[in-house]
């Protein structure tokens, strides 16, 4: 008996020992990532990086029309899926949250939000490109990428909108508010900072897609700023694809470069959001 | 007054059109899928689609078996889950029944950015640093394999099975764990015969999840894969996946219309329906456990 309980007792040890070690491992795995990358392209970081067109040469070769492409990328995106998404959001949860319409659409949501970022890609490609006949333009990709985040920007707007506290739209109406002014004047200021956070983490999201835009055609190879909606472009993410199919040593160190600038923004977005979203819950804490 | 109940009756209107562009959005990718498949399988006969173990629609003999393709998907998906779900659910058990709170309120955060890192990141990372590592010690793994970008997709979903594993065990009950600690249980046959069993659906979930995600991966293969349609099971030699065909095939110039553009429908389709089979059940299946323990 003594003999049994000694042997569980070792095996727990054991155990904690291997697990430890592994969640180390996976930490460490971050980091060797992280140093790889920072060792290979940190030396190529330098200004005429930053305002170089894409060339033949990997040494004059810059991200100026990828950076310019992805901000103009975002910025269609954003204006296209923000206001859809919040109203979807605040209708399925201060309007409907109970009712069949909601369910089937939370449902639907649901499955959205696990469908593979190529399907996306399809779906655009036939929708925006060919059938709206917008080509492979800055539009048919903003559209696309919109309706890829929308399911992240609706859920994180219900979900700061179920933390907002019930007193305060009682409170409203008490003052002879209407369902909108409650919620237009009191409820979604409240749960902004929660709204905000879902935003930022969805535009993270975005920056960082390539499978879709390489599906409707966005182009690895753009010598020019996109100047209009209509126009082509290429991102960040593909321009780093685009370097990494290459043979050549020197473009492999321009996109470990591309990716310490992809990584940064990356983690400044999910930094900023982490920070917002725990101001807020301190502050819904009444 | 009636102006004003006007006026919220078409708020609550526009309102109502923004949710159902979701719905638009589902539905157009079922018909858009569906339109072009069919055409597709107008001039392929389905049964090639199943059995032809040949994926040539860009070569001049050409061959529609979805197979190739298949097992490449299932190949990198199963690297990736064999080794993400032992090492998630262990670091889960180990945050939620051994490490202090503090460690887990700095650990858990951390591995999360493992999930938002871009693909395309861990696609160079897989092709760059892993597979020549894995080379220095396996003789005769190819430049191009399915071994290096699976595990590397595995290492991205590590968070999803952690984090929402370590949701599921903290939502068992206090009251089970001390139960076991009363009986004289370690810690271990405590986490492997009470906790994990009682947290199963949530923790299936997880999985389910992960899986789905590793299905639809894209970028991660493409780079570090070798877009080579091979039917083999062999990590070491190369492999394409439905999604790195849809891709290749878009990338390159081929007309619309035609029988090759058909295929990246054909394709998706049967990408599209697999992870919507699990995206349902894990759906269902949170549902349930949502209510276990209120």
């Amino acid at each position: 008996m003594d003999n049994h309980l000694a042997i569980s007792k070792s095996k727990d040890k054991l155990f904690r020992i291997v697990a430890l070690s592994l969640t180390v491992f996976a930490l460490f795995i971050l980091l060797v990532l992280l140093a790889d990358i920072f060792w290979r392209g940190f030396g190529r970081l330098n200004w005429s990086f930053f305002k170089n067109l894409p060339s033949r040469h990997p040494e004059n070769a810059g991200i100026l029309t990828a950076i310019a492409g992805m901000l103009s990328l975002l910025f269609f995106t954003i204006i296209i899926a923000l206001p859809i998404g919040i109203l979807a959001g605040v209708y399925l949860q201060e309007y409907r949250s109970k009712n069949r319409f909601a369910k089937i659409v939370e449902i639907n949501i649901a499955n959205l939000a696990g469908v593979p970022s190529v399907i996306y890609g399809i779906l655009g490609l036939q929708l925006f490109v060919r059938m709206a006949k917008m080509g492979n333009s800055l539009l048919a990709g903003a559209f696309t990428l919109a309706l890829l985040i929308m399911p992240i920007i609706i859920v994180s707007t219900r979900e700061a909108l179920k933390a907002v506290p019930k007193t305060l739209r009682e409170g409203s109406y008490g003052m002879g508010a209407t369902k909108w002014q409650t919620t237009s004047r009191v409820v979604i200021p409240s749960a902004l900072g929660g709204i905000l956070t879902g935003i930022i983490l969805s535009i993270s999201r975005a920056i960082g897609e390539t499978a879709p835009l390489l599906v409707i055609g966005a182009l690895v190879y753009v010598p020019f700023i996109p100047e209009g909606p209509n126009d082509q472009f290429t991102t960040l993410p593909i321009q780093v694809f685009n370097w990494v199919s290459r043979p050549q040593a020197g473009f492999i160190v321009n996109a470990a470069a591309g990716i310490i600038i992809l990584l940064l923004i990356t983690f400044l977005l999910n930094g900023i959001a982490i920070y917002i979203r725990n101001r807020w819950y301190k502050k819904m804490k009444y | 007054m009636v102006n004003r109940r006007l006026k919220e009756k078409m708020i609550e209107w526009v309102m109502m059109l923004c949710s159902f562009v979701t719905i638009l959005t589902t539905i157009s990718i079922i018909i858009i899928l569906a339109v072009d498949t069919f055409k597709f399988f107008g001039e392929v006969s389905i049964i090639d689609f199943f059995t032809d173990t040949q994926w040539t629609p860009l070569f001049s003999e050409k061959h529609f078996g979805i197979l190739p393709l298949l097992m490449g998907t299932l190949l990198t998906t199963t690297i990736a889950v064999l080794f993400a779900v032992p090492v998630g659910l262990i670091i889960a058990v180990y945050l939620n029944e051994y490490a202090s709170p503090r460690f887990t309120a700095i650990v858990k955060p951390i591995l999360e950015i493992l999930a938002a890192i871009p693909t395309v990141v861990y696609g160079f990372f897989a092709l760059q640093f892993v597979t020549p590592f894995l080379q220095s010690f396996i003789p005769g793994l190819r430049g191009f394999n399915a071994l290096s970008p699976g595990l590397v997709m595995g290492v991205m979903i590590i968070p999803y099975i952690t984090s929402l594993s370590e949701d599921a065990l903290r939502a068992v009950p206090k009251s089970l764990r001390e139960a076991s600690y009363g009986m004289g249980a370690t810690k271990l046959q405590t986490a492997f015969r009470v906790m994990i069993p009682a947290a199963s659906s949530g923790i299936l979930v997880s999985i389910i999840l992960a899986v789905s995600r590793a299905l639809g991966e894209t970028m991660i293969v493409a780079i570090a894969a070798g877009q080579e349609p091979n039917l083999t099971f062999n990590p070491m030699e190369s492999v394409e996946t439905i999604t790195t065909y849809i891709v290749q095939v878009s990338m390159g110039d081929v007309p619309q219309d035609s029988l090759e553009y058909r295929t990246i429908f054909a394709a998706g389709m049967t990408l599209f329906v697999f992870t919507f089979i699990l995206n349902n059940i894990s759906f269902w299946l949170r549902k349930k456990y949502q209510n276990q323990y209120e």
